[in-house]
């Protein structure tokens, strides 16, 4: 599989036009095209950016499409301090980090049995897992919901004594759901592997556990990045299962919660928007550092073999 | 590729046993097991306290005649597919091809286009509402009009399709671009040296290798439409010309009146819609395999 294309860095700077390439005006034509739908692209956020930093009473005199007669940062703070963002920002962390590590895990031993063992069914497990993630939620979240609201848990572990209204249930929600898809694109990964590379620690008379952790993990490194960068972001997004399995407010995390700073009768669309840009801004920043990875993971699903 | 036997040891076994049980019991306790017990509970008129009471297909049949925001819902979760299909996805394939050329500025443009994605659809909902607010909502502002964007129920559907394509064609894209990436470039070489053109070159040479990546992204498509919630939840909670499938099977059970044979019924049909898709897709894609 080869994804790169030979880059010959003296086309990309001025010179003659190497034949058969679209002559000048076409190529104006196209970087014009390009840059008017990305600015089609970045005009929503620009705007939300924009309208977060005006006050209420302005916008509502003049839209919000007018010249600026006050920038304020007032409602970041306000959206910070006021709605407790902080907090909701701990729930999702609460949620995600264990949510992404334990996926991964339970996934990648998967993928490596799957891939790796020649063990039987696999096949049918791996269809099974894989099925399961392309379900909408909505088709299995009113048993789900029930049957969160009978498993007990001790009290220690969730304050409402059930896996309803817990952050272990979210948890474990969100890993059997991204499950099947990691451990998808974690198998195709793994069968790309070289089984010569095993093959003498097979001789050692390596277990099944070494092969795996200490053999097979460091290998998939870039896709053990490529699926956390993923899978943070997925689940970071996730509005619905909070949503419906989660009651009490505080509790909630930061993506959901947003929607506490609708007010009952009166909505401050202003404060929304600072509130929204907070929500997306970690999103926003671990898309930009970590381009390469995320475009990886949604890529390695896509295109193998 | 010689099948080996190989014979593990006890303890291999064990792992073996323990890491898949637990992936199984996950899956099946999570989502198989509550998929399943969605059709057993559709024949119910179970309201989540008293006692379940079986009543075989009524609550299909009040589905259908009793219930209009079913047919609206079916009607939004078509326009949404179709919207997708043959708007955004084109859009994003067509963009993903021109940025295949070698431009100065292609990632700075594949960044932006690809940005929305990250988003999370609840905040995409807040923007829409910047947007297409009738009051002092920028569209109407620019454009002179007095329309009621998201209010109007025969209009609203369409402007907030238009952004969740937003967040649609960026996908795509790079899933395109990704596969474009992997085309021999010998190929379209080949096709020009014969005095193809470059549409030529693109319809008859490319996009038919590009079959699999076709195939993931018409599933993407799919999936994306018929699991739409969060957009419309975050708009106006999916109501008054907003209706779709996953909105009413949650309304019917986080709203007041707990109808969880009746929501159940609305998830089956919706189950059986994605299954369609879910099968032919893996059939496709582990056909491959061999």
């Amino acid at each position: 599989m080869t994804l790169t294309a030979p880059v010959t860095p003296r086309e990309l700077q001025d010179g003659p036009p190497p034949v058969r390439r679209p002559a000048r005006p076409l190529r104006i034509l196209l970087y014009a095209f390009l840059s008017l739908v990305a600015l089609g692209w970045v005009l929503p956020l620009a705007l939300a950016v924009y309208a977060s930093l005006r006050p209420y009473e302005e916008t509502s005199r003049l839209g919000y499409f007018s010249l600026p007669e006050h920038l304020t940062l007032d409602y970041y703070g306000e959206a910070w301090s006021q709605a407790e963002l902080p907090r909701y920002f701990l729930n999702t962390l609460i949620v995600v980090i264990p949510g992404v590590l334990i996926t991964l895990f339970m996934a990648s031993f998967t993928a490596f049995a799957i891939a790796r063992l020649r063990i039987p069914g696999r096949k049918a497990l791996l269809i099974t897992f894989t099925a399961g993630n392309l379900l909408p939620p909505q088709v299995l979240i009113t048993p789900l919901y029930t049957l969160y609201t009978l498993v007990p848990l001790p009290s220690w572990l969730s304050d409402s004594q059930s896996l309803y209204d817990s952050y272990l249930g979210l948890i474990l929600v969100h890993v059997g759901f991204q499950f099947g898809f990691c451990v998808f694109v974690m198998s195709n990964f793994m069968r790309t592997i070289p089984e010569e590379i095993t093959e003498a620690a097979l001789v050692d008379g390596a277990g099944v556990w070494r092969r795996y952790w200490q053999l097979t993990l460091p290998l998939c490194r870039p896709v053990l990045a490529a699926l956390a960068t993923l899978e943070f972001t997925f689940m970071y997004n996730d509005f619905l299962w909070a949503l419906v399995l989660m009651s009490s407010g505080d509790k909630l995390p930061v993506t959901s919660a947003l929607n506490n700073l609708r007010g009952q009768f009166f909505t401050d669309y202003n404060l929304l928007a600072a509130g929204s840009m907070l929500v997306a801004l970690p999103t926003l920043i671990v898309f930009q550092m970590l381009h390469k990875q995320f475009v990886a993971g949604l890529t390695l699903g896509a295109t193998k073999g | 590729m010689a099948a080996k036997t190989r014979r593990y040891s006890a303890r291999d076994v064990t792992i073996l046993v323990i890491g898949l049980g637990v992936a199984i019991i996950v899956n099946v306790g999570l989502i198989w097991g509550p998929t399943l017990a969605s059709i057993g509970l559709s024949g119910t008129s179970w309201n989540g306290i008293g006692p379940m009471e079986w009543v075989g297909g009524r609550n299909y049949v009040d589905l259908v005649n009793d219930y209009p925001p079913f047919w609206s819902a079916i009607r939004n979760n078509v326009l949404w597919l179709g919207f997708l299909g043959l708007v955004a996805t084109p859009f994003g394939l067509f963009c993903a091809v021109l940025l295949d050329r070698r431009l100065k500025l292609s990632r700075v443009y594949q960044s932006v286009l690809y940005t929305p994605v990250v988003l999370s659809l609840a905040v995409v909902g807040f923007i829409a509402q910047l947007v297409y607010s009738s009051d002092y909502g920028v569209l109407n502002a620019v454009t002179g009009l007095k329309v009621d964007w998201l209010g109007d129920r025969s209009i609203n559907i369409w402007v907030v399709m238009v952004a969740a394509a937003w967040r649609h064609v960026g996908y795509v894209m790079i899933i395109y671009l990704a596969g474009l990436k992997a085309v021999d470039p010998a190929l379209k070489e080949a096709a020009a040296i014969d005095g193809a053109n470059e549409a030529q070159a693109f319809f008859r040479v490319v996009f038919p290798t590009l079959r699999p990546v076709n195939v993931i992204v018409l599933v993407i498509t799919v999936i994306e439409a018929l699991r739409a919630f969060d957009i419309v939840y975050a708009i106006n909670k999916g109501r008054n010309g907003l209706e779709l499938l996953s909105v009413l099977v949650t309304e019917n059970i986080v709203g007041e009146a707990s109808r969880i044979g009746f929501g159940s019924a609305i998830a089956v049909i919706l189950l059986v819609i994605t299954l369609g898709f879910i099968v032919v897709y893996l059939s496709q894609l582990f056909k491959e395999d061999r």
